[in-house]
């Protein structure tokens, strides 16, 4: 049992212990090129293990009252690991030419990757706290990383005030919940559980804290106001991971906690399914409309992913029923959703210069005639979060809608689809500033803009990142043609 | 085999175009074969399709369709099997493509080969359209098709290019999620009424629906039709897109891009939902008339001239909206033929219209006049053009239009009269172009056509007049398919059994 255990703990004991040795190793020597290899290699070996550790270990053992590592926590580690291994990537260069000492990003990006890890496999009140604590701590002390810069610093109290109220809201809620089922299991929830005992105003605002700390970590509206702020504040690499890995790791959590309390009696259930309802609704138009007129490209992103949140969510509605579908949906969604926040916040790393970011939507203005192959895999990232065919986005959307139309829940699906028009709006007026023609051109210019040796730019400081995003690139086509993944039992 | 080529050789040579480091001389050539070799592709598909090649049964069958598992947990199939009608759209858009990498020959000269890119991709997802016979295949193929052609206007468009390609693209992207969701909607009944899931067309006509939910998820597939076509509320995006588009793309919106919406309408409402349909036609009857009238009134109360040309498309459109609605042979041959006449015809326009603002670096009627006397040869390709869009005998939108009037008459004579009134009003819009472009007093002088532009034309128009001396083989090649379908024929019976 014991070795059963371990080996189903194997990829989070790879990126905590990874973390450890990371941090002992830089108390004798710091080098940014060992702390960023050596975080890749400990990332890669965790995303190595996942296969290994397939399909899990259902309830059984001591260890696994914690810790539900079943084929739905396996398949967020992908998600979250991969994710954090291309933070690492991006920030190899993204930190190499700062003033700043970048070997405690790894640190905390290995260590902000367990807490979700943790998150997404939590089935009981204690890991749910642990592991919400550890992403948490871990990402205001990243968001604040870059101390030369008083909108970094800005954004990590900002997330350190809201994140630490979420995180007393959700230990009040929790202790409510035991107060009323005296479990500290996550399934002390479940209806035949409940069954006994008559609805107390203790579990119904239990839930409801639960739901709203961890509508906190989503960026659902109205808990969303923190994210623009962090996202814009933090460097691009930790406004990629919190968009990714800390959103995979919370998502999962409320897939479960919402597959426990919608099959809850008749009151739990209604309360949770319209609470939900209204939080993807509100999170959809709030997020969208909010992104319309947004000059600032990180800031959008963020208002995009309140909306994408909102999306996702619909998926998660109908999780009482339980169905491998709506399932597969959900985890595709984050994994497209994934690839698209990566891929976007990369490119933002790419056209930043010397530690200037390029934030404003103004400095990708003709970056297309300047950087073609840069604007490109810019483009296909927005294509994707708008969600159009051919890339990852648009499966993902499909498959959320799928399961909307399955169970039949037609507002949240045509909200989903006025969504997607408002959404088009502003990732088309991004898009097209990326190809706007500078109207001062001669034909001169043309001609050498089209040179071979300006087509592909490469300038060599950014070779890693440019590598990065081509991986990205070739992951979000074949997500978007192949969704092989989305079929994996769950 | 054919089918899938068809797609591939665009689309790849697209792909060469963008990344290729050559001249722009050469990335032209480089299209000019692409769109060629689909133009040859798509006459030997027409060829085995009608059995005109001697080809013996199965390797036949094996040219014509292609049937491959794409995503086989939810049933998704890359099945590409065109019929009759898919043929002929094939054909319209293979030369049109062709038209359309001539007519940027010399208009286009900046990213040249990302402006051919984004051309080629139109043309795959177009033919994409035209040939997918899975649900989930033919959206991805209608969507596909709406980011090159958002670049197209946004980067080579006119002065108000961002506003229109950003109106252009929500207006159809909003319109393709509601037929996404009815999609959708169909796929979940047929597999739970069946037990198979599958988006496969053939096997979804089977589902059993109750009427009320035949008839909604019929007007989520109308929405995306009709704005393509575009049927009248709906026709706002369209004079914006295809007045700040560049030639190219002004002629591959109004041939093709709007065909996509007519084809679907009748290759797939009458398909899937039969009864829903019967009772929703004369309400989209009742459209395609107003879009007749209200299309023709439009266009003669405008000034620029490519705006004027886009406006007959909304009047055109019309006539196939009402065509497609009318169930009866006679109609449904007429909207085909109105289909490609249509396409030719506008086409044209669009084309002189490129080529008359190149020179005078205007579209503004008021400033041209007289223009016929220094340059004849495109006043005569005008006036040919402008006669083709009025509908006269001998051209195939003659043919077109009357089939589709006579059609109407049999089942509602008050709206084929009303309709009736659209011949008028496009002489009138079509005359008053001549007149202020071509006639009067020279107010400007121009260079005359070169002789590979108006060979361009000549291509146009004689086609134009071969479809109306001898629509047969139209006709033919459309009956292959509406006489074997079963969806037809119980029609006929139906609205006969109605038909006092």
């Amino acid at each position: 049992m014991m070795t059963r255990d371990l080996l189903a703990l194997g990829p989070m004991l790879i990126t905590a212990g990874g973390a450890v040795v990371l941090l002992l190793a830089l108390a004798v020597c710091r080098s940014h090129a060992f702390a960023s290899a050596w975080s890749v290699l400990v990332l890669a070996a965790a995303l190595a293990a996942i296969p290994m550790t397939w399909p899990g270990a259902p309830a059984s053992g001591d260890l696994l009252n914690l810790l539900a590592i079943d084929s739905w926590a396996l398949a967020f580690w992908g998600i979250i690991f991969g994710s954090a291994l291309v933070v690492c990537l991006l920030g190899f260069e993204y930190f190499r030419p700062l003033a700043v000492q970048a070997e405690e990003f790894y640190v905390l990006v290995l260590l902000s990757a367990t807490g979700a890890a943790v998150l997404a496999a939590a089935d009981h009140f204690a890991t749910v706290f642990l592991g919400l604590e550890l992403l948490s701590v871990s990402l205001f002390a990243l968001a604040a990383y870059r101390r030369d810069q008083a909108i970094s610093i800005e954004a990590g109290i900002k997330y350190l005030v809201l994140a630490g109220t979420s995180s007393a809201l959700l230990l009040f809620g929790l202790a409510l919940l035991y107060f009323h089922t005296a479990s500290l299991r996550l399934s002390g929830l479940a209806g035949p559980l409940l069954a006994g005992h008559p609805d107390t105003i203790a579990l119904y605002a239990g839930i409801a804290l639960v739901l709203v700390a961890m509508g906190f970590k989503l960026g659902l509206a109205p808990m969303h106001v923190w994210t623009p702020d962090v996202y814009q504040g933090s460097p691009a690499p930790v406004s990629a991971l919190v968009g990714s890995v800390s959103k995979a790791g919370a998502m999962a959590f409320m897939v479960r906690l919402a597959g426990v309390t919608l099959t809850g009696t008749p009151g739990v259930r209604n309360g949770v399914f319209y609470g939900l309802l209204v939080l993807a609704i509100a999170s959809m138009f709030t997020g969208n409309l909010l992104a319309l007129r947004q000059p600032n490209i990180k800031r959008l992103l963020a208002y995009s992913s309140i909306a994408h949140m909102g999306y996702c969510l619909l998926a998660v509605l109908p999780m009482a029923a339980g169905a491998a579908l709506d399932r597969q949906a959900v985890f595709y969604y984050m994994l497209a959703h994934a690839v698209s926040i990566l891929g976007a916040f990369g490119c933002v790393c790419a056209a930043s210069e010397n530690g200037r970011e390029a934030q404003h939507v103004e400095d990708y203005r003709g970056l297309a005639w300047r950087r073609p192959v840069l604007a490109g895999v810019f483009s296909l990232m927005l294509l994707s979060l708008a969600g159009i065919p051919l890339t990852a986005g648009f499966l993902g959307k499909f498959y959320v809608l799928a399961s909307g139309v399955r169970n039949a829940l037609w507002l949240p699906a045509v909200c989903l689809v006025i969504n997607s028009g408002i959404g088009l709006f502003y990732y088309l007026r991004v898009l097209g500033t990326l190809y706007q023609r500078e109207e001062a051109e001669s034909p001169d210019q043309f001609a050498t803009s089209t040179a071979p040796s300006a087509l592909l730019q490469p300038s060599p400081q950014l070779l890693l990142t440019h590598l990065t995003l081509a991986a990205l690139v070739v992951l979000l086509i074949y997500f978007g043609l192949m969704p092989a993944l989305a079929s994996l039992p769950m | 085999m054919i089918p899938e080529a068809l797609i591939l050789v665009p689309l790849l040579t697209g792909l060469a175009c963008l990344l290729a480091k050559a001249s722009p001389r050469a990335v032209r050539t480089l299209a000019m074969q692409g769109t060629l070799a689909t133009l040859a592709l798509a006459v030997l598909l027409w060829l085995v399709h009608m059995k005109w090649l001697a080809i013996d049964p199965l390797t036949a069958r094996s040219l014509l369709e292609l049937n491959l598992p794409w995503i086989p947990a939810l049933g998704v199939s890359l099945h590409l099997a065109p019929n009759g009608l898919s043929v002929l759209m094939v054909l319209l858009t293979a030369l049109l493509g062709v038209l359309s990498v001539a007519v940027s020959w010399r208009g286009i000269t900046q990213r040249v080969g990302f402006f051919h890119f984004n051309l080629l991709l139109i043309l795959a997802g177009i033919l994409g359209v035209f040939q997918a016979m899975d649900l989930f295949a033919f959206y991805f193929f209608w969507e596909v098709m709406l980011v090159p052609m958002y670049f197209l206007i946004d980067v080579w468009g006119h002065e108000n290019r961002h506003y229109a390609a950003i109106k252009f693209f929500l207006f159809t992207q909003v319109s393709g999620l509601l037929m996404l969701l009815a999609i959708l909607a169909l796929y979940f009944l047929h597999g739970r009424s069946s037990g198979a899931y599958t988006f496969d067309v053939a096997r979804l006509v089977d589902t059993p629906l109750p009427s009320p939910v035949a008839f909604g998820l019929l007007l989520g597939f109308f929405a995306a039709f009709a704005v393509k076509l575009p049927a009248v509320p709906l026709h706002t995006w369209l004079a914006d897109a295809h007045t700040e588009a560049p030639t190219a793309g002004s002629v591959i919106l109004a041939g093709l891009m709007l065909k996509t919406g007519a084809y679907g309408m009748l290759q797939f409402l009458w398909l899937l939902f039969p009864l829903a349909a019967l009772d929703f036609a004369p309400a989209a009857r009742v459209l395609g008339v107003v879009g007749i009238l209200y299309g023709a009134m439009l266009s003669f109360a405008q000034f620029d001239l490519k705006r004027l040309v886009a406006y007959t498309s909304v009047s055109h459109m019309g006539f196939v909206l009402l065509g497609i609605f009318t169930p009866n042979e006679l109609a449904w041959q007429g909207a085909v033929m109105q289909m490609l006449c249509h396409g030719l015809g506008t086409g044209g326009l669009f084309i002189l219209v490129g080529y008359l603002s190149d020179r005078l670096h205007t579209r503004d009627m008021r400033a041209m006049g007289g223009l016929w006397a220094s340059c004849p040869r495109m006043g005569g390709a005008a006036m040919f053009l402008a006669m083709a869009a009025l509908g006269l005998p001998g051209m195939g939108s003659f043919v077109g239009e009357i089939l589709i009037l006579i059609g109407v008459f049999h089942v509602s004579p008050v709206l084929a009269i009303v309709a009736s009134g659209g011949l008028v009003l496009a002489t009138v819009y079509a005359l008053w172009m001549m007149q202020q472009v071509f006639h009067g007093r020279e107010k400007v002088r121009a260079a005359d056509l070169r002789r590979t532009e108006l060979g361009v034309l000549a291509v146009l128009i004689v086609l134009l007049i071969y479809l109306g001396v001898y629509p047969k083989n139209v006709f033919d090649t459309f009956n292959s398919t509406i006489k074997h379908s079963r969806t037809f024929n119980s029609l006929m019976q139906q609205s006969q059994i109605e038909d006092p």
